[in-house]
């Protein structure tokens, strides 16, 4: 948004200018740099403390009490991320199509859809948590395990990534289908062929914010995936890495290495917001 | 393949249905063996006495976000304001970004944080342990900060130009043509974030239980330990058996009812703004 050229209409002199509007600019410049200096004080306090934890014996294959290692928590994040949105992604993006594509704008069906996609984004975590644990783990009997855990994640997913296909599809120009239709391609190889390409920058930026609030996501996987210190199966039990950030500082011995777990957090979030808006601002250019 | 997308599309509908069933067939059982009245009144929980009162849980919760959003709120407007109107081109660009990364740090970072700095510095600052509401308020309103500044700078900025324009014409200064004219016609869209903020504050767990206390009594001095709804459930169902584990499904199921009536206002107050 271009700002609007500033114009005084008040009294030349300085004093008699308005002190309220200088008052009410210094309080919005006041709080954003509450809003930037909170951000800083965070991101600078974890790397001061943690970035000079960050000793090779913290990645060994194997944990143990002593190198408390957090390299099985990091396999166990890359198995859980992949596992959770092999489930969510193409649900998620056929949802997607359906809505943009094929549904009839303001049907009723679109409406209810769209209600529960908003609902399932504001249930909080432990409330999945929760529902994991009773469908997954006892009901469905999958036990608590790395399964379990994707399964739950995949749901609370799976909002994220359907809008924002949805979105994606129907910002494609309406010509791109025209053509396609008058070269003779049916509904489906338009729909696959010419206009998900186009949305496709749109959907690998949700699957990146997914990836992030996966491997930061604690409360659900605790009574789903677990707490184990293992390189876990799918049905085995594992912690991953924010999970172990919890368990670090509850326990409390091991305060030094939990800061260091949480700068590895930190650099994923950084690197997938960093990736995600590299892939939006690409697709701005385009359009 | 049309019914596959139809099929996909409906995932989201049988998963509300699905969680809503689990919750309700698992948690409603509770309400035959206790009294509801008793367990949303009670101030008392002793699960070892089978007295479970969630009362304090809810004032608990309800006192921290009311905490978060008294600071968070006005920060979070104030920061979409200077965005969407007075700042420069390049400190919007170094801000959007910095916002975004606000709201992806995982909340047991945000809750370790807390930890390690604000809890002992009210520890020094004030006495006690420093595990309170104070803390835990401070760090939920960083935590919704973002929320409430994403959709307020969009309010702001889809208010229509002439609107400022006019109110120049008029002789108004730039301050007040935006706080006059803009801001108040963006005021929905303003609300619907705030409202968004709650209901982001009054789900969270990770980051309120590593620095609440987690005492479950009735909080009032902002200094003293707090435990909300959320951190009722993840703290005891580790080791929760009977009727002790479908009370704390219960508790599970009064958040998830808050919850949806906190969604239905925010549907209610979007509808109210496509109308106008």
């Amino acid at each position: 948004m271009s700002q609007a050229p500033y114009i005084d209409t008040s009294v030349p002199t300085r004093a008699g200018r308005h002190w309220g509007s200088r008052i009410l600019k210094a309080l919005c410049w006041l709080a954003g740099i509450i809003t930037m200096g909170s951000l800083l004080l965070i991101v600078l306090f974890i790397c001061i403390n943690g970035i000079p934890h960050l000793k090779p014996s913290l990645f060994a294959i194997k944990y143990t009490t002593r190198n408390v290692s957090m390299f099985h928590a990091i396999i166990n994040t890359l198995t859980m991320t992949g596992l959770a949105l092999l489930f969510s992604v193409p649900v998620g993006v056929m949802g997607g199509i359906y809505l943009a594509e094929y549904a009839k704008p303001g049907s009723r069906l679109v409406k209810i859809i769209r209600v529960t996609a908003e609902t399932l984004a504001g249930i909080p975590s432990i409330v999945y948590a929760l529902f994991g644990m009773l469908a997954f783990v006892v009901t469905l009997r999958i036990g608590i395990s790395i399964l379990s855990g994707a399964l739950t994640l995949a749901i609370m997913t799976l909002p994220l990534i359907l809008r924002q296909t949805e979105e994606s599809l129907l910002a494609v120009p309406m010509s791109y289908r025209e053509g396609s239709f008058g070269l003779g391609a049916g509904k489906l190889r338009t729909t696959i062929r010419i206009v998900l390409p186009v949305a496709m920058p749109g959907i690998l930026a949700a699957v990146l914010l997914s990836i992030g609030r996966i491997s930061g996501e604690t409360a659900a996987l605790i009574y789903t995936s677990g707490t184990a210190t293992r390189i876990a199966g799918l049905m085995e039990s594992g912690r991953t890495l924010s999970v172990h950030l919890y368990q670090l500082q509850q326990e409390g011995r091991f305060i030094d290495e939990a800061f260091a777990v949480a700068v590895i957090l930190l650099v994923i979030v950084v690197l997938m917001n960093a990736l995600s808006s590299l892939i939006a601002k690409k697709l701005t250019r385009k359009g | 393949m049309r019914g596959l997308f139809l099929a996909s599309a409906c995932v989201c509908i049988l998963a509300v249905g699905t969680i809503s069933a689990f919750l309700f067939a698992n948690g409603l059982p509770f309400f035959a063996k206790y009294s509801a009245w008793d367990f949303i009144t009670g101030t008392e929980w002793a699960p070892l006495r089978n007295v479970f009162g969630i009362l304090p849980m809810i004032v608990g919760s309800f006192y921290v976000t009311f905490g978060a959003l008294l600071l968070g709120a006005p920060i979070g407007i104030l920061t979409a304001i200077l965005m969407a109107r007075f700042a420069s081109k390049p400190v919007v660009k170094v801000m959007k970004p910095a916002v975004a990364l606000l709201a992806g740090i995982p909340s047991v970072v945000y809750g370790f944080f807390g930890l390690m700095l604000l809890v002992p510095f009210v520890r020094k600052a004030f006495g006690g342990t420093g595990k309170s509401v104070l803390v835990a308020s401070v760090l939920l309103a960083i935590m919704i900060l973002p929320t409430i500044i994403q959709t307020s700078e969009a309010a702001i900025n889809a208010v229509p130009g002439s609107y400022y324009e006019g109110s120049l014409a008029l002789g108004a200064t730039h301050e007040s043509s935006v706080f006059r004219s803009v801001v108040p016609a963006a005021r929905p869209g303003i609300i619907s974030g705030i409202v968004l903020g709650l209901g982001r504050a009054i789900g969270e767990t990770m980051a309120i239980i590593m620095v609440a206390g987690n005492n479950p009594r009735m909080p009032f001095d902002i200094l003293k330990g707090v435990r909300t709804l959320t951190v009722n459930v993840l703290m005891e169902m580790g080791y929760a058996a009977d009727v002790h584990r479908e009370s704390l499904i219960a508790t599970g199921v009064v958040l998830f009812i808050i919850v949806m009536a906190i969604n239905f206002l925010f549907s209610f107050i979007n509808r109210r703004r496509v109308l106008q």
